[in-house]
């Protein structure tokens, strides 16, 4: 089975990723500074990655000045100018009760990011470690890491996303944590396959013989080693983070209102599309497509990056 | 087939299917629409039988349709040339006559009446449904004693065609609950004969079979997706209908329901929102219909049991902060009835529901919190029903930024449906936007269910003031007994107190809103706040 | 073999024993009270209790988890209170509307991606491959109840190209007598045309909407499968003797790369079964996500339980067979223990 990559869209795991080829000790400083010429490289080989980067860097932006920059008061209502559609003085139109529209689009950046980037974190550090753990002990481990992952694979991951959020209640605390919760097999099977095949490497080895303890080798010889496949990893389930947060605004177990998000804001605007109000929804519809989509192609790009040998 | 050959036959299947999507399939069926309404609305049936556990608003639909009562409300015309339910004219259906005396009411059946199965019906028939009604518990048991319905000793076939009703005390309710839908009169042979021991009344036979005589029979129920209707040609209680079959399809979507109807692709979408109702007013493709909901206000209500809710110049104060006109005119597009802005909270006649006294002024609600001790205000929750999310939501968020004015800070929750009946019935939501509307439109129905120190459930203000219980009470005693200027004195003098003490703060009266196509006449308001067919027509 | 078969559905089972642990766990901390809802709108709390009773959830919580074994162990899903009729019967006659909608989708989304990957990997890096990048991507990064509310607006509102979004038939006709529960193909069966275009016109819709999010993993899929076969040793070899580059593409590439491909396929059926709960909730197609979403948001515990259920066995039993068609088509494949 050759190493293929789906996981943009589909946060199931493939069969068994395979065996990665570089097998050497780590060596961030070093690393570090030929991973950011090659980034130079492929950003400026690369349209599409460059493209992706400058659109990150301006997502980046909105969401740290968004609510400096808005025009508008994102939670003040103007019912005298509702359902006016995009002009000079709203570019983007606004909504039923008059907000402005383009404030609350810039302003929701923010939470946005900070919930994909939450849950990404989180999964990242709850998945990688077990599957981790899996992969570089074996045994019973690996056992229930591996049974807890099939399990939560066995839901379908947006139901039990629902699931998890109903059952909570509906903050943005318990979005992060479904988010978490339903791509924690994807991060888990990856590190355990990573972790697996390094488990007796010959870096792995050495280590070992000069006296150091397992754990020790585990810390310093294999997370650093499969810190760039999850890297990649994390740029693409991002996208899927921000997805799902808007899939369950639309359902209304999302972010609360009256606080702007780009998900609960289509879930709104999704009612007017057929009655002529088309901008409600389609402005932070676009910027969610956006955001997305420069996380999926970010996500291609850092992979390039990061491990030329596996480009797709 | 190989995998090739499968793949393109697939896209040459797909591509079939939008060359053939093109056809006008209006028109294509346009024989077979002739005397066929399609209906569209938000929900189906969960139930067709409005004595089951937990049925649904569109089950009462099913049963109001396909179910006969003893009697029924007559029809009148409003004002506005639309035609609606006269709770005073109380019409003859599966009974010829009735007379009234101190003791109880004895009806005469129509001798012709069969259910659709062919079997007559029978005052037994009808002695073993309202046994049935005030046995089963639930919705259907409470609803039988609003109007003293209480057990089946009450209820006598007296022969074949006669039957009495014995009161249990006087209430002028008893026959106007009589009339409405829960009384409805079943095929007690077919319905025993398909009864378990485990379920004495046949409540599972009729959950999804129509054991009645009503003008139309169920042809086909798909639960959550269409309900398909064939009408009773030997209907004898009322004139046959027009049509002859009635589709009713589940259409989730508000924005497909209008689509659907402004296109032509369907006859009436019942119960829409208000921006889709005025906009298509203004649009005048199709006809559209608005009756205010009889006896129905959104208000905003306070646990008084809650502080700072028990007191009343905090309660005051937020009924002086509403954002009345923004909330007429941004959630409800003006197609709702105002009930604030009223000279006085005393009221001058009987007219329900009325509007208080009550307007925007953040000056009067600022003083009169610093008055009573929050001079820079509190903290709180104000919930909604998610499921009436489509008002409930924006109306949440004009009131949170107007209540942010005078200081108060709201954090809105948004309960799901399922919560919504629990909180409500634990009383523990602080402060909440609610709707409530009662079947029999009677002032002191309302105040008993809603203000009454019986503290029902929709009492969500656990509010207990035995000096409004005391007009309530004299109020049910004086209809009872006739007294009318007794009754008239009550009536206001609670409005007067439940409104200057303002445990709930009215809003509006909503509308039920109807779109259908031009050709679509006789349509009526009714109660129940669902589509009755049997009035229906279809011109060409 | 059989030896291998038996351990590989070892493995199901305590998969299967967590399954059924959470769901029951997760639907009973839902929070609400369905008794207070389906006791209606006038009742008082001896009917709530009345109800509660008769739903059995006045029961201590492990004796509620027994006696849902027990009916599971007998067939017996339990009622779907938002339509009153038991949830076996529900999923039985909603499954085929969803695996319809979602096959067809995944047919569509194939009949685009699958080209358009092999034509990435042939012009590896030309604009070409950057387009198919940008586009299945794009396709991937929309909500999908968006999508499919513009679609609406679109093609029904604005153009009138497509049929209303009224479900899975125009009200005018009557379903194809059942075979497979599909109703193109149960109308091509019946013979009747006008039906399965009817039918086949109802599906393009919501299918476009799905398709436009399995475009990217399917395309992705292609591609590397056909970049590895390309630098194959045969590839090289086929090149040299001067076969057409057509032939060497279509009937020696594509051939042994459609392997890995149809294996993963299964993945994103299974995925984009779950994934149509909100397509189907837009175009009001009665399958088993939009009628899982309705009981979840009602707090209706049964159809929850039997949906999500369902969903794990066909999902374990969809890789159990990818895994044993793996087995039997490539020797070299030994089931995993």
């Amino acid at each position: 089975m050759s190493n293929l990559d789906v996981s943009a869209a589909l946060p199931q795991p493939l069969p068994e990723p395979a065996p990665a080829v570089i097998e050497q000790p780590a060596r961030p400083a070093a690393g570090f500074a030929a991973g950011l010429g090659h980034a130079r490289y492929v950003a400026t080989s690369n349209p599409v990655t460059g493209f992706a980067f400058a659109l990150f860097f301006v997502i980046a932006l909105a969401a740290i000045l968004g609510p400096w920059i808005a025009p508008y008061d994102p939670l003040a209502s103007d019912t005298a100018a509702a359902l006016q559609p995009p002009s000079a003085a709203h570019w983007f139109g606004t909504d039923q009760i008059g907000r402005d529209i383009f404030s609350r689009v810039l302003v929701a950046t923010r939470l946005d990011l900070t919930i994909a980037i939450c849950s990404v974190a989180l999964v990242f550090a709850l998945g990688g470690f077990a599957g981790v753990c899996a992969g570089f002990f074996g045994g019973w481990t690996d056992r229930v890491m591996s049974r807890v992952s099939d399990t939560i694979m066995a839901f379908p991951l947006f139901v039990l996303a629902m699931g998890i959020v109903a059952a909570l209640g509906n903050t943005v605390t318990n979005i992060v944590i479904a988010t978490a919760i339903v791509n924690f097999p994807l991060y888990q099977r990856i590190a355990r396959a990573e972790a697996n095949v390094r488990r007796d490497a010959g870096f792995v080895q050495a280590a070992r013989l000069t006296g150091n303890s397992e754990m020790r080798i585990l810390m310093t010889q294999i997370l650093p080693n499969i810190m760039p496949i999850m890297a990649v990893q994390m740029s693409l389930t991002m996208g899927y983070a921000i997805l799902n947060a808007a899939g369950l605004s639309f359902i209304g177990l999302g972010v609360k209102p009256p606080t702007p998000e780009w998900g609960i804001m289509v879930a709104e605007g999704a009612g007017f599309i057929i009655s002529g109000e088309w901008w409600i929804a389609l402005f932070p519809g676009l910027a969610l497509m956006i955001a997305v989509f420069c996380f999926n192609l970010l996500g291609d790009g850092l992979r390039d990056i990061i491990d030329p040998q596996r480009r797709t | 087939m190989d995998r090739r050959a499968f793949l393109s036959s697939a896209s040459a299947m797909l591509g079939a299917g939008v060359v053939g999507s093109g056809l006008p399939w209006a028109q294509a069926f346009a024989q077979s629409r002739q005397d066929t309404l399609l209906l569209i609305s938000e929900n189906g049936p969960n139930n067709l039988d409005i004595h089951g556990v937990g049925t649904n608003r569109p089950g009462y639909e099913a049963s109001w349709n396909c179910y006969d009562r003893l009697i029924t409300y007559g029809l009148k015309t409003l004002p506005d040339g639309s035609r609606s339910y006269d709770k005073d004219v109380i019409a003859p259906e599966l009974a010829e006559s009735w007379t009234v005396d101190a003791t109880g009411v004895t009806f005469k059946l129509r001798k012709d009446a069969t259910f659709h199965d062919g079997t007559p019906v029978t005052a037994a028939d009808v002695k073993w449904s309202f046994d049935r009604a005030v046995s089963v518990g639930g919705f259907p048991t409470v609803q039988m004693a609003a109007g003293s319905l209480l057990k089946p000793e009450q209820f006598e076939a007296v022969d074949d065609h006669t039957f009495r009703v014995t009161f249990a005390r006087p209430d002028a309710l008893t026959i106007p609950d009589l009339a409405v839908i829960v009384p409805a009169v079943f095929n007690s042979a077919l319905v025993k004969k398909n009864a378990t021991e485990k379920d004495p009344w046949g409540l599972e036979f009729t959950k999804n079979n129509v054991a009645g005589g009503g003008a139309f029979k169920v042809a086909k129920w798909t639960p959550g997706t269409e309900v398909v209707y064939a009408r009773n040609d030997d209907w004898k209680c009322g004139p046959l209908p027009a049509l002859k079959r009635v589709i009713w399809r589940t259409i989730p979507s508000s924005g497909n329901r209008r689509a659907l109807v402004e296109r032509g692709d369907a006859d009436v979408s019942f119960d829409l929102p208000a921006k889709d109702f005025a906009e298509m007013k203004k649009a005048g493709k199709v006809a559209v219909a608005s009756t205010p909901i009889s006896n129905g206000m959104w208000s905003i209500e306070m646990n008084v049991t809650k502080p700072p809710f028990d007191n009343p110049k905090v309660r005051q104060a937020i009924a002086y902060a509403v954002p009345y006109q923004k909330i007429m005119d941004a959630v409800l597009f003006g197609e709702a009835t105002p009930l604030f802005g009223a000279a006085s909270n005393t009221p001058d006649d009987l007219t329900w529901p009325r509007p208080t006294a009550y307007a925007t002024d953040v000056a009067k609600a600022k003083a009169l919190l610093a008055e009573a001790g929050f001079p820079e205000g509190f903290e709180t929750r104000l919930s909604f029903d998610l499921g009436q999310g489509i008002v409930g939501e924006p109306l949440a968020v004009l009131l949170q930024e107007s209540l942010a004015q005078i200081g108060i800070k709201a954090a809105l929750d948004k309960v799901p449906g399922a919560n919504w009946r629990g909180e409500m019935a634990k009383k523990s939501m602080p402060f909440i936007i609610n709707f409530f509307s009662g079947w029999l439109d009677y002032p002191e129905y309302f105040f008993f269910w809603a203000y009454h120190g019986q503290n029902a459930v929709f009492n969500t203000m656990a509010y207990k003031n035995p000096a409004l219980d005391k007009e309530v009470d004299a109020a049910r005693a004086a209809a009872a007994s006739g007294d009318a200027a007794t009754y008239a004195a009550s009536v206001k003098k609670m409005i007067a107190i439940a409104y200057d003490d303002a445990p709930r703060i009215p809003l509006f009266q909503p509308h039920l809103n109807v779109a259908m196509q031009k050709a679509i006449g006789g349509y009526a308001y009714w109660f129940h706040r669902q589509l009755d067919y049997r009035t229906l027509t279809k011109g060409a | 073999m059989l030896r291998a078969l038996a351990r590989r559905l070892a493995t199901i089972a305590p998969t299967l024993v967590g399954v059924v642990i959470v769901t029951f766990l997760l639907t009973r901390v839902l929070p609400g009270d369905p008794a207070a809802y389906f006791a209606g709108p006038t009742a008082d709390q001896a009917s709530i209790e009345q109800i509660r009773a008769s739903l059995g959830l006045d029961r201590p919580l492990p004796v509620q988890f027994l006696a849902y074994v027990k009916d599971l162990a007998t067939g017996n899903l339990g009622s779907a209170l938002s339509t009153g009729q038991p949830v076996l019967t529900e999923l039985a006659a909603r499954l085929p509307a969803s695996a319809e909608l979602t096959l067809t989708a995944l047919l569509l989304a194939m009949a685009i991606a699958i080209p358009l990957g092999i034509l990435a990997a042939v012009k590896e890096g030309s604009l070409i491959d950057h387009v198919c990048r940008v586009v299945t991507t794009a396709g991937v990064s929309l909500p999908v109840f968006f999508t499919g509310l513009l679609f609406v607006y679109v093609f029904y509102y604005q153009l009138g190209w497509a049929p209303a979004p009224v479900g899975r038939l125009d009200v005018f006709f009557t379903e194809p007598a059942k075979v497979t529960g599909f109703f193109t193909i149960d109308a091509l069966i019946a013979g009747d045309l006008e039906t399965f275009r009817a039918a086949a016109a109802q599906l393009v819709l919501p299918a476009a909407t799905l398709a436009l999010f399995a475009l990217a993993p399917i395309a992705r899929m292609t591609r590397a499968a056909m970049l590895s076969v390309l630098s194959s040793e045969f590839i090289r070899t086929a090149r040299a003797s001067g076969l057409r580059p057509g032939t060497v593409i279509v009937a020696y590439a594509f051939r042994n790369a459609m392997l890995p491909v149809v294996t993963t396929l299964g993945m994103v059926f299974s995925f984009l079964l779950g994934a149509n709960v909100l397509v189907e909730k837009v175009f009001a197609w009665p399958g088993v996500g939009s009628f899982a979403v309705e009981a979840l948001i009602q707090s209706d515990y049964a159809p929850v339980q039997g949906f999500v259920l369902a969903m794990a066995l066909l999902y374990v039993a969809l890789n159990l067979l990818i895994d044993l068609a793996y087995g039997l088509i490539d020797p070299r494949v030994r089931l995993e223990s």
